[in-house]
């Protein structure tokens, strides 16, 4: 046996008898005072009302906010990561034009989850559609899947990233309606960001809600609502 | 014969000593950031850590369940060097100091962040 290998051996060795010692039950000291939360609630689903009429072309606060939130950039190139994009769209027949920030639709049936081999992509409690990078083989599927191509790879290792928003070489990523935010009681980024009060931002299924209040008295659409998703998503005026 | 046998015992004890010696020598010798009051029993922690992390991994990011004690974050923000805010940027980091010693790749911090956020948050202001 190497030297290294006794060295290990006594290393742990002490480790362990101490353990012994210590811990019997498992959990001492904190456990009274740890703050911990509930978790994702079923009975919330988190969602957006995009106004398109307030919504101005050019302006960009939105994706700005997002990238610096979630520390990624946008050059341009195919493989650089886009979480939200602005669009323009213009009716030919009658010239009208508007504009609107396009992201994961957090879809009630994401067909993104049902492609993920590895059950990576997945639905939370409360509605939020996210990688879980730990199990991301980046295969892509979801990429393919998803009709709002709303998801993106990253393709180059990274550095300084947000110590809320973990993200990795390998993996696909998207839009992850700011859950560390939300989980702190926080509006997402985009939203809180937006001057012309564009996004509207809150629980669905709370009829008290503001955002519930406003779909249930403006006229909305969900984008490729015939694909019958139910995205968490919605847009006035489009 | 006697003589002979006790001759050996000492001899052996002699070798356990110098080795159990060596050991303490090249011993880790880790930055322990702030330390303090650790979650669990420090000796505990160091050989159970990673099923703590990996438990409240998935009840973190599936679940939405966030434990302020038994985060990543946490660990960060107590064990970071107070020399450059960081467990993993040199070789006596706190991470970083054991899994050199015991050999074991650690795979978090490609996609997770070793400073605190106190600081990634005053390098994102000074543009570093």
């Amino acid at each position: 046996m190497s030297n290294a290998d006794i060295q290990r051996r006594n290393f742990l060795k002490t480790t362990l008898g101490a353990a012994a010692v210590a811990i019997a039950p498992g959990m001492l000291l904190f456990e009274a005072a740890q703050a911990k939360s509930d978790g994702a609630d079923s009975k919330v689903r988190w969602g957006m009302l995009i106004d398109t009429a307030l919504c101005k072309e050019g302006c960009n606060d939105c994706v700005n906010a997002c990238s610096r939130e979630n520390g990624w950039k946008n050059n341009n190139l195919p493989t650089d990561p886009q979480w939200m994009r602005k669009i323009n769209i213009k009716d030919i027949s009658s010239g009208r034009e508007i504009s609107l920030p396009m992201m994961c639709q957090h879809c009630a049936h994401p067909p993104c989850v049902d492609v993920c081999p590895t059950a990576a992509s997945f639905k939370r409690a409360d509605g939020i559609v996210l990688v879980d990078k730990h199990r991301c083989i980046g295969c892509r599927y979801c990429m393919m899947a998803c009709p709002y191509k709303a998801r993106s790879f990253v393709h180059e290792p990274l550095h300084d990233q947000n110590p809320d928003v973990p993200r990795g070489k390998g993996t696909v990523e998207s839009c992850t309606l700011c859950v560390h935010r939300i989980d702190q009681g926080q509006q997402p980024a985009c939203t809180e960001a937006c001057t012309n009060q564009a996004i509207l931002f809150g629980n669905l299924n709370d009829p008290e809600s503001a955002i519930a209040k406003k779909i249930l008295s403006v006229a909305s659409v969900q984008v490729r609502a015939d694909l019958q998703l139910n995205p968490g998503i919605r847009y006035q005026g489009l | 014969m006697r003589l002979l046998r006790n001759l050996f015992v000492v001899l052996g004890m002699l070798v356990l000593c110098g080795q159990a010696a060596q050991a303490a020598e090249s011993m880790p010798k880790i930055d322990i950031g702030k330390g303090g009051q650790c979650v669990r029993d420090p000796q505990w922690m160091r050989k159970n850590h990673m099923h703590l992390l990996i438990h409240q991994r998935d009840e973190t990011l599936r679940k939405g369940i966030r434990d302020d004690q038994i985060s990543l974050k946490n660990c960060i923000e107590c064990h970071a060097s107070t020399k450059d805010d960081s467990v993993i940027a040199r070789d006596d980091s706190f991470c970083v100091a054991c899994h050199k010693y015991e050999a074991v790749k650690i795979d978090c911090f490609e996609c997770h962040s070793g400073i605190r956020k106190s600081a990634w948050l005053k390098n994102q202001r000074e543009g570093k």
